[in-house]
């Protein structure tokens, strides 16, 4: 009796302790979206309050939509975003699966190199790439972007898909040689579909953070263009005068396609990150 | 046609030989058991065998062919593993017959094929399931299956009893044993298990440590060990050990069986305690403690009442000793 009651006890307090770090997390978010919906005088006055009707006002979609190529940018954002999200899967996926399948000399070595940029942060070498760029005349085009993210993402791609693909029985692997398979059908249809959950967690981990980055977008491809979402709504943000509706209803608007491949990928998230604890 | 010729079969990891030079016959049609103690290379040496692993040096050929570098597609063998290994995103069938499609077989010669295995193994219910759906004997049936769909020249078997309980090994080792008479086919069957290999074999190999210790029929390596390793390795409970000096014999060692020793409450050569006694209805076995020989197991037909601390006296048959010198070597 008395242990039920303190597990109920404690089970109340993680809830607690849960929501309330969901509340913080989300809190910014929620402020953006209720004043994206707001007029520019309410924003000021309220920034917390609620939409009412008498301070309705989508002006900043109606901005966002009409001024700027707004959907330009979103695509451009999206192509970037998958294709480096595909490159980072493919790639890391196969260097994973050599570092954990074959024995070769240099392998620890080549395993420990290849995660290194996970410690390395890659605009360090801002300067450099540019120049590579500007020699291979990559600067404003979306490949110059899909290349820096792709190199960006693959150091944790290979490091997290290179432990689970470490547990692929090797006894399926080798049924399939016995069977004639060749070493990527045996890579792409026995191994892949079985360390599914860890590309997911993969997928997230790298999806995020190359929607979100600014940096890169406004040094290799700030061309009108070839303009990201991050890099689009910056029109608004004036060094005298900022359009907060228009910033407010593009940032928004910008949530929506990360949050759609999110819950794409959360179902199989969870699996990957509770993967090995219960077994 | 499907014999298997080793020759000079060498495999190192590194620094480390695990293989040290096997040399090996098996003959068409024969059912060939590779036994040992965990570590003594018999995996390793069937994974040569498949092609898995690169011999470092030495030959294998089969059926006269050398496929020392063949890869394991191209050596017409077919392997069931320990963990099954079935594809899980084919059904029953698919997994069956993806060898032969690989092979680019017709449709309708895989379904034949696939049929007439299915009907072997009784799978017919199971072909449309896949491996999630199915119980461990039955994924182990349809490895087995799978196996015999591409009418190999060479069977091989990981230990394929050890994930399954007691009475589906029983039956599955029946199973495989009726595969072989009806197929005729050759088979090589890795097990750390005495009792499969006994029972399987035409022809037992006793691996230890990367050699071959002996080589021969079941009853052969009972009756007549090379050594103390295979004497203490084959039959169970395990061969007693006895030191000869002690009962006035010239040899470093003698062996003797737990059923080739007479027990005694009155008189023997042995003076002990019992310690132990297990009670199987069809036999006894007692455990003895004695001063000059340590612990040493009599089997007893029948049931028999022997009491724990009780003293024994116990008389091994001379007849059927075996006698072994310093290096563990028999001596006829």
């Amino acid at each position: 009796m008395a242990q039920a009651r303190s597990h109920l006890g404690r089970t109340i307090a993680a809830h607690a302790v849960l929501i309330t770090y969901t509340l913080i997390a989300l809190f910014p978010v929620f402020v953006i979206v209720i004043n994206s919906m707001k007029s520019r005088k309410a924003i000021f006055a309220e920034p917390l309050a609620l939409p009412r009707s008498d301070t309705f006002d989508l002006i900043g979609f109606t901005t966002v939509l009409q001024q700027g190529d707004f959907f330009l940018y979103f695509l451009n954002s999206l192509i970037v975003t998958v294709a480096s999200l595909f490159f980072v899967l493919l790639f890391g996926a196969m260097a994973a699966f050599a570092l954990s399948e074959y024995r070769f000399k240099g392998n620890t070595l080549m395993g420990l190199y290849l995660a290194l940029g996970i410690m390395i942060p890659i605009r360090l070498g801002t300067v450099a790439i540019l120049q590579m760029m500007v020699a291979a005349g990559l600067v404003n085009t979306l490949t110059a972007l899909i290349l820096v993210y792709t190199a960006q993402g693959l150091p944790l791609a290979v490091f997290i898909l290179s432990e689970f693909m470490k547990q692929v029985s090797d006894d399926l692997k080798n049924a399939g040689r016995i069977d004639g398979l060749s070493e990527y059908r045996i890579f792409f249809t026995l191994v892949l579909p079985l360390v599914r959950p860890a590309m997911a967690t993969v997928a997230v981990f790298s999806m995020i953070p190359i929607w979100n980055d600014l940096w890169f977008p406004l040094i290799l491809a700030p061309s009108e263009a070839t303009k990201t979402i991050t890099l689009g709504s910056q029109v608004f943000i004036g060094q005298f005068v900022t359009n907060w509706n228009a910033v407010l209803a593009a940032l928004s608007l910008a949530i929506l396609p990360v949050l759609v491949l999110y819950l794409v990928f959360s179902r199989q998230l969870i699996r990957g990150i509770t993967a090995g604890a219960v077994k | 046609m499907g014999d298997l010729t080793l020759s000079a079969v060498t495999k190192s990891f590194g620094s480390t030989q695990v293989i040290k030079g096997v040399d090996l016959t098996v003959n068409d049609g024969e059912f060939c058991v590779f036994v040992g103690p965990s570590g003594c290379g018999k995996s390793t040496l069937l994974r040569i065998i498949a092609g898995l692993e690169d011999a470092t040096s030495g030959t294998i050929s089969i059926d006269g062919k050398d496929v020392t570098l063949l890869p394991p597609a191209r050596r017409e063998i077919a392997m069931v593993f320990q963990s099954y290994a079935l594809y899980p995103h084919l059904t029953v069938r698919d997994n069956m017959g993806l060898a032969l499609k690989q092979a680019g077989d017709s449709k309708g010669d895989i379904a034949q094929a696939v049929d007439r295995a299915a009907a072997m193994l009784s799978l017919e219910q199971l072909l449309d399931r896949r491996p999630s759906e199915l119980s461990g004997g039955q994924r182990q049936r349809v490895a087995i299956g799978r196996a015999i769909v591409r009418t190999p020249k060479l069977f091989l078997f990981d230990e394929p009893l050890s994930n399954l309980d007691a009475a589906l090994r029983v039956a599955t080792r029946i199973e495989i044993a009726r595969l072989h008479r009806e197929l005729s086919a050759t088979m090589i069957y890795v097990t750390h298990d005495q009792v499969e290999a006994m029972t399987l074999a035409d022809r037992i190999v006793v691996l230890r440590a990367g050699q071959i210790e002996q080589v021969g029929a079941p009853m052969e390596l009972y009756n007549n060990p090379a050594n103390t390793f295979v004497a203490g390795f084959i039959g169970s409970p395990q061969m007693n050990f006895l030191k000869s000096e002690l009962l006035g014999l010239r040899s470093d060692t003698m062996g003797i069986r737990p059923e080739h020793m007479a027990i005694s409450r009155e008189s023997g050569q042995i003076v002990g305690t019992v310690s132990h006694v297990e009670k199987l209805g069809g036999e006894t076995l007692v455990y003895v403690n004695t001063a000059d020989h340590g612990l040493l197991t009599v089997r007893l037909f029948g049931e028999h009442d022997f009491s724990v601390e009780e003293s024994v006296h116990l008389t091994p048959d001379s007849q059927r000793a075996f006698h072994f010198d310093a290096g563990g070597q028999r001596l006829r």
